[in-house]
């Protein structure tokens, strides 16, 4: 703000008439002003998200806490809804279609597989609808709009925090053993946790820009989990298929968290290659980088309209 | 502070807004209906346009609060919202001394979160820090008068049992409690009772004095006398009339 004390002694605007007679573009450039409604620069912009780190926070506290207290059992929905879709799943693959799946604790498999698709599943529907829905919020307030995207996420997370509880318990149940190869979840999660936090900025974009998408991605979300290998073991599906098939099959992302968190809690299942953590660490910082670059390009048209 | 009374804020250069709208789009359906309209890009019929403001120029300076008055749909609204950044101005530029604030007329926040959630996450979304939110909380809470309203707390309530003002009075309370460089109030005090406006036009006077720029929408040329020394007034898009308040209103009155 020094500039525009500097500007000051100069005509110094003229009280009477506005402006003074200057033009009014060199008025605005003379104060230092800025063009309203443009996007910050990014460095500009990571240090404005950083300083609301405690606001995408508490923002994910409140809507955890909130979508939990109009329901009449409270949070026992949180480990209530996990278990039932659990359940549900063992009903229709495990004992309904039973066939040759090439896996040996199947209950282990199928539980896992499902949990940690569910966790990138439901990033990207809260993600889709993060802008769209807080309309109101963002039109009151100013804010880096990526607070969002990455707040939904961390809800999910919290609720994942929840989930794998129960999973870990199931697990054992089957008759997994407790090795210390199930510290190998940490990682894989976080990992998971930062390709999620990209993929929902990169849909949470695409949501606010065309407002058909939030009925196309549940269409678009099972799909994904057809192909993931959730209910099936791709090595064992692919097995007879050509080569780059089943590499294309294996590099989903899905699949690729899939497979690690199996490789940590079931000890029957297949040890996955290094490649595969390579893979993961690459879709992590290829598709949150990407995402949040994607989503900072738009940052000035969100709430519009 | 290097920012001093009389410093333009706000300099608008012959802004000209135009709303495209879009038929009978409804953006629901099933996904076979939303897939088809992706793929075949096709605009549903008819476009019109609104052209809601056409040229306005007008420079606003710290200390100073305005008035923008006019009939509905003369365009006050869509002018706030263009210098908020909320909509780009299809011609013309906008220029603004750090980020305005708009307070619209629809006032819930988070409607699903208490009170005092609404409070925090409020003051954190405007990059106050959890200290600074912890000192300017009571404040808040008093200001809006939703710490004992008819003896009950309502900051422990979700803000969807609030009543409109109710939510309206909150809603100012957090935007006031950050001192603002342009705070823009579109008809947001409008539904508060009248201890509530005169507490608002207090705290608006304190922000001028802190070399702020305050607009303030109102249809009550009574509100508009009490706190705004100057007025624009709008009529079809275009200004009509922009000088002292008494001249202004004056001339509007007649003609309404
Ligand atoms: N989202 C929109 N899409 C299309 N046209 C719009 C939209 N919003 C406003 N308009 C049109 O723009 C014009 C100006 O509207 P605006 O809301 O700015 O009026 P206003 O002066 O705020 O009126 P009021 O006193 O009723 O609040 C009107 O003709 C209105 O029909
Ligand atoms: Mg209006």
């Amino acid at each position: 703000m020094a500039n525009s004390a500097q500007a000051d002694t100069v005509p110094a605007g003229g009280p009477s008439a506005d402006g003074g007679g200057i033009p009014l573009a060199e008025l605005a450039a003379r104060h230092n002003l800025s063009v309203s409604g443009a996007r910050p620069k990014l460095p500009a912009y990571i240090r404005q998200l950083w300083q609301r780190r405690h606001f995408i926070v508490a923002f994910a506290n409140a809507k955890t806490r909130a979508s939990y207290a109009t329901a009449r059992l409270g949070q026992v929905w949180q480990i209530l809804t996990p278990l039932m879709n659990a359940a549900i799943y063992y009903l229709v693959f495990g004992l309904m279609l039973k066939s040759d799946k090439g896996v040996d604790n199947y209950v282990a498999f199928l539980v896992t597989g499902m949990f940690i698709f569910t966790f990138t599943q439901s990033a990207v529907l809260a993600g889709t609808r993060s802008i769209s829905d807080q309309l109101p919020l963002i039109r009151a307030l100013h804010f880096p709009r990526a607070c969002l995207p990455i707040s939904f996420t961390i809800v999910q997370l919290q609720q994942l925090m929840i989930s794998m509880v129960v999973l870990c318990a199931i697990v054992l149940g089957t008759g997994e053993p407790l090795t210390a190869n199930w510290l190998l979840l940490l990682p894989a999660l976080l990992l998971q946790f930062m390709f999620n936090v990209g993929l929902s900025m990169i849909v949470a974009r695409i949501g606010a820009e065309i407002t058909d998408m939030k009925q196309l991605m549940p269409f678009l979300l099972r799909t994904w989990l057809y192909v993931s290998g959730v209910f099936y073991s791709i090595a064992h599906f692919a097995k007879d298929a050509p080569d780059w098939v089943r590499w294309i099959l294996e590099a989903n992302p899905a699949a690729v968290y899939i497979e690690l968190a199996r490789d940590a809690l079931v000890e029957s299942h297949a040890h996955v290659p290094m490649h595969t953590w390579a893979l993961a660490v690459g879709w992590a910082f290829v598709v949150g980088v990407g995402g949040f670059l994607f989503f900072w390009q738009a940052e000035e048209k969100y709430g519009r309209g | 502070m290097a920012d001093r009374i009389g410093d333009p804020t706000v300099v608008a250069d012959n802004v000209h807004l135009t709303y495209r709208v879009h038929g009978a789009s409804s953006g629901k359906g099933s996904a076979t209906s939303a897939f088809s309209r992706l793929v075949t890009r096709k605009k549903a019929a008819g476009v019109t346009e609104v052209h809601a403001v056409r040229g306005v120029s007008f420079v606003a300076r710290r200390g100073e609060a305005i008035g923008l008055i006019g009939r509905n749909g003369s365009g006050k609204s869509t002018l706030l919202r263009c210098i908020a950044g909320l909509l780009p101005p299809t011609g013309g530029k906008i220029y603004t001394d750090g980020q305005p604030s708009l307070l619209g007329v629809n006032a819930a926040m988070m409607n699903d979160l208490t009170g005092e959630r609404n409070i925090v996450l409020g003051c954190l979304a405007m990059g106050m820090t959890k200290q600074q939110v912890a000192e300017h909380y009571d404040e808040i809470a008093a200001f809006s008068g939703m710490d004992n309203y008819n003896g009950k707390d309502f900051t422990r309530l979700p803000m969807r049992t609030y009543s409109s003002g109710m939510a309206a009075r909150l809603r100012f309370s957090i935007a006031a409690a950050k001192s603002h460089d342009v705070l823009m109030i579109d008809e947001a005090l409008a539904t508060g009772d009248r201890d509530f406006q005169l507490r608002s036009e207090a705290r608006i006077r304190e922000l001028r004095k802190e070399a702020g720029t305050v607009f303030l929408v109102s249809h009550g040329m009574k509100s508009i006398r009490d706190t705004c020394e100057r007025v624009i007034w709008l009529d079809a898009g275009k200004i009509k009339m922009d000088g002292p308040t008494e001249e202004v209103v004056a001339a509007y009155e007649k003609g309404v």
